[in-house]
């Protein structure tokens, strides 16, 4: 049994050592946002925020974060910039099938709270998370909009 | 499946004339629905069709029964029952446009969910299915009517509340007005009336002059809650007293597990609950899928042996080169699949001949939704399946036979796709919902099956690979005479709907080879069908995927034998077809006017590629702009003009269009499926490469609406993009690509 922040909130996960967090999300709390893609840390549809840093979740097992404060999707637009990067996300209509926007707006909170004012290269280092619907560009202009 | 309906869709497709919808076209749509209308709208969805059947009363006519589409809730809004699944297209979107256009609320009001299964939404050509870029076009019609029908019940119901004659009346966004006696009333007041009156059949349509929705930029109903994880796909799905499974399948495809061999340790791991046998696979089950996932992964089966060679079953020996030297060497004539004037004649007299042979490899589809289902045997003796899937009623029948059950016990959910792609067709061993059903039959739960990544690769159904072998003759001056293109394998099409669809030639295997458009006189084209061994699919933009690569570069070839430039050599072989040339020159000028180039940029050459593709009822010009980089190609700008007659919302249609393109653009760089002994060799995003953001181009679209018949949206935006970037680079090297993906070419610095 391990203690884990989340969201501002002490939850109780029943799982053995090695387990990723993003199954203990997912499963075990039952916080379906953050997406499993392909567990190999290669897709970042998984991303969550590990005190603040952008952190693909499928590959964390779950001891390593008792000391540490995890933010999720579900809590994204509790933060400032997670809202301002979700109203962005709207506003430039960047999701298509959506499954991989959850990772993609953790990784753009993440940025934007490191770079507020991130240039086209930050952009392309901070945002490698694949999209197979291909919106690369409107997820570019979706966080130039955020910063801005 | 651009040619999957041998039906007439044009009755379906062609957009009202400007003073709304001609008798003509209306009464071949909407056929002999009266009886239905009067029979199916005063019962409740669902029930209607067993009561009304029973009296000998015609089945509903797909698209026309406001009930079966349409609750108007007491708060004004507006669920709309969708025939089609929503997996990124913007199809619900469209759908609120169109239906809100006639009914007259604001599509934002509207919450579109996909329908269950049921002979109502049978929209395309009499079948129901989401693919070929078919949802808007095979329904913008009778969507527009069923608006329309319940906007005239709307408005009856509430003269009889008024007490007032109907044409005093006028409807404003969600409210029926009577502006002489300034008084209103909210549809979701009027509803429960309105829908049981019988509604006329020759309702007005809007005059498309003053549409407000149609033909905007709506904003997609479903961004929002894409952005903030609420949005539910089928892996987030829970039911109560779920149990998870993992599964391990063959290693050798088409072999069985004859016994587990350690089963009792596998059993005591943390959280299992069960171990079984299933065909082609073992699984476990346990309460995560984590848990159950390693328990998997530690079971251990004997297995049967596959065959050790061949090409006809996934031997040990199968390989992607071992089938590809097969459909090479075949000798089988095949059928002709286009004939024109007389292509032996032209080769014996021509100037010039040249040959080629081009190849693309097994694709995966590679969404990133690793498909899942839950499958829930109820005590009254009917099944809950919540499945991915592009066509309900056919997974509802194979759902049925799975469990020995009648399709009517079988109610299908159908989430939100995580992407498709076309990967979420019935595909036999490649659908996971056979094994939740079994699962749960075994267990007495509701189990839900979820495919790691690696089982995903490893079992997805794929695009095939595929050959073509082309021959053209030339003139004197440099002008084709003659193509000759001979095409051996096998199409999705053949394969999955061959029962329903006999056609001597698979339209999915030599679309994009044939009925193009450009004025080469003598044409001779066949196909040898060789079938493949491993579970085929239908992949976005299916035969045109590989096939307008080939032709397109191929008809650079022809353009470089003949010293002609590509771009000239296609508009004089398409002088009458002004379609095509308006789009061509649409695509040049939206480059800046065509170029081919080499040409430098901050010190590095670049050069540019163009091509044509008519998929899916839509015209295409494509022109690309690339450069090399340490021996690699780079792509850096994309045009694209897209003619798909008429449209329903330009940004919907210019995000399609760019997804699209940027799919086209991944297969032709880096994609492939190698099969290696019997056994896929990508297992995962790091040996299957797919576009990142490193590599996504600038993409500029334009939209011409030529007033054809409504095309696809899709699929379209993919073919023209791997020949133009085969061709940009041909004209940097000089060497021309014939097998894909480019990533396989060394190609020289310039």
């Amino acid at each position: 049994m391990y203690d884990v922040d989340i969201n501002g909130k002490i939850l109780k996960a029943d799982a053995e050592p090695g387990t990723p967090l993003l199954w203990v999300l997912r499963d075990t709390l039952g916080m379906t946002g953050t997406k499993y893609g392909c567990g190999i840390a290669q897709c970042g549809a998984c991303t969550v925020l590990v005190d603040g840093q952008a952190t693909r979740s499928c590959q964390l097992p779950i001891e390593a974060v008792e000391q540490s404060k995890i933010t999720t999707i579900e809590a994204i637009e509790q933060d400032e910039i997670g809202r301002k990067v979700v109203e962005a996300w709207v506003a430039a209509q960047v999701p298509q099938c959506g499954y991989c926007q959850s990772g993609q707006v953790m990784a753009a909170t993440a940025l934007l709270k490191e770079t507020p004012r991130p240039t086209d290269a930050d952009i392309s280092d901070a945002m490698s998370n694949l999209c197979r619907c291909g919106t690369y560009n409107a997820i570019a202009a979706a966080v130039r909009r955020a910063a801005a | 499946m651009n040619a999957l309906t041998p039906f007439d869709l044009d009755a379906a497709t062609q957009l009202p004339a400007p003073d709304g919808v001609s008798n003509l076209s209306r009464r071949r749509f909407l056929g002999v629905a009266a009886g239905a209308l009067v029979l199916g709208v005063a019962l409740p969805t669902g029930k209607a069709m067993a009561q009304a059947e029973g009296a000998g009363a015609i089945a509903p006519k797909p698209g026309t029964r406001v009930p079966a589409f349409l609750e108007i809730r007491p708060d004004g809004t507006v669920k709309l029952l969708s025939p089609f699944i929503e997996g990124g297209q913007g199809i619900n979107t469209a759908l609120a446009q169109i239906v809100g256009e006639e009914l007259d609320v604001t599509p934002e009001r509207f919450v579109v969910e996909c329908a269950p299964p049921g002979p109502d939404y049978a929209l395309v050509n009499g079948l129901r299915l989401t693919g070929g870029s078919f949802s808007t076009r095979s329904s913008y019609a009778a969507m527009r009517r069923l608006g329309a029908t319940a906007r005239e019940m709307l408005i009856r119901a509430a003269a009889a509340k008024l007490k007032v004659q109907d044409g005093e009346l006028a409807t404003e966004d969600g409210k029926v007005v009577h502006a002489a006696s300034s008084r209103s009333i909210g549809y979701g007041e009027l509803a429960g009336e309105a829908l049981l009156l019988q509604p006329k059949e020759d309702v007005a349509l809007r005059d498309p002059k003053t549409f407000r929705y149609i033909r905007q930029p709506v904003a997609r109903l479903d961004v929002r809650d894409k952005s903030t994880g609420r949005a539910i796909y089928a892996i987030d799905q829970k039911v109560e007293g779920m149990l998870y499974a993992a599964v391990q399948h063959a290693a050798a495809f088409g072999t069985e597990p004859k016994a587990l061999l350690n089963e009792a340790d596998v059993k005591a791991m943390p959280g299992v609950h069960s171990v079984h046998l299933l065909p082609g696979a073992i699984a476990v089950t346990a309460d995560t899928w984590w848990r159950a996932c390693k328990a998997v992964e530690a079971l251990k089966a004997d297995w049967s042996t596959p065959a050790a060679q061949g090409v006809d079953t996934v031997s040990a020996g199968f390989s992607s080169e071992a089938m590809l030297a097969a459909l090479k060497a075949s000798a089988d004539p095949g059928l002709p699949s286009e004939t024109e004037g007389d292509a032996d004649a032209a080769f014996a007299k021509a100037a010039k001949v040249i040959e080629a042979d081009y190849d693309a490899p097994y694709l995966a589809h590679a969404q990133l939704e690793p498909p899942s289902s839950i499958a829930r045997m109820n005590a009254d003796g009917t099944l809950d399946l919540w499945v991915p899937n592009q066509m309900p009623e056919l997974f509802q029948m194979i759902a049925g036979q799975t469990a020995g059950l009648t399709p009517d016990k079988v109610k299908i959910h159908s989430p939100l796709l995580g992407g498709f792609f076309g990967r979420h067709f019935m595909y036999g061993p490649a659908n996971p919902f056979p094994q939740a059903i079994l699962l749960a039959k075994a267990t007495g739960r509701p189990v839900k099956v979820l495919w790691s990544r690696e089982e995903e690769f490893l079992n997805d159904a794929i695009r095939p690979l595929s050959f073509s072998r082309f021959r053209a003759a030339l003139d004197g001056a440099g002008n084709p005479t003659a193509i000759d293109v001979r095409t051996v394998g096998e199409g999705p099409i053949g394969r999955w709907f061959g029962a329903i669809f006999k056609a001597p030639v698979d339209s999915s295997a030599v679309e994009g080879i044939v009925e193009k458009p450009y004025a080469i006189p003598n044409r001779k084209m066949a196909f040898a069908k060789l079938p493949h061994p491993v579970t085929i699919a239908f992949w976005r933009s299916v035969g045109h995927s590989m096939n307008d690569f080939f032709y397109e570069s191929f008809l650079d070839e022809i353009a470089a034998a003949g010293n002609n430039d590509p771009y000239a050599l296609r508009l004089a072989l398409l002088k009458d077809k002004p379609r095509h040339l308006t789009l061509l020159k649409t695509v040049a000028e939206l480059s800046g006017g065509w170029t081919r180039g080499p040409y430098e940029v901050d010190g590095v050459k670049r050069a540019r590629g163009v091509a044509l593709a008519s998929p899916f009822g839509s015209e295409t010009a494509t022109i690309a702009e690339a450069s090399i980089e340490d021996g690699a190609a780079r792509v850096h700008r994309l045009w694209i003009a897209i003619d798909p007659g008429s449209i329903v919302n330009p940004a919907i249609v210019k995000a399609q269009v760019e997804s699209a393109a940027a799919l086209g653009l991944s297969s032709a760089l880096f994609e492939q499926v190698v099969y290696k002994d019997g056994v896929r060799q990508q297992k995962n995003y790091d040996s299957y490469k797919i576009l990142a953001r490193d590599h996504m181009p600038e993409v500029h679209v334009a939209i011409v609406e030529s007033g054809a018949p409504m095309g696809g949206i899709g699929e379209p935006g993919l073919p023209g993009v791997p020949p133009a970037v085969a061709n940009a680079l041909a004209a940097l090297t000089g060497e021309r690509i014939r097998s894909l993906p480019i990533a396989k070419a060394k190609l020289s610095g310039v």
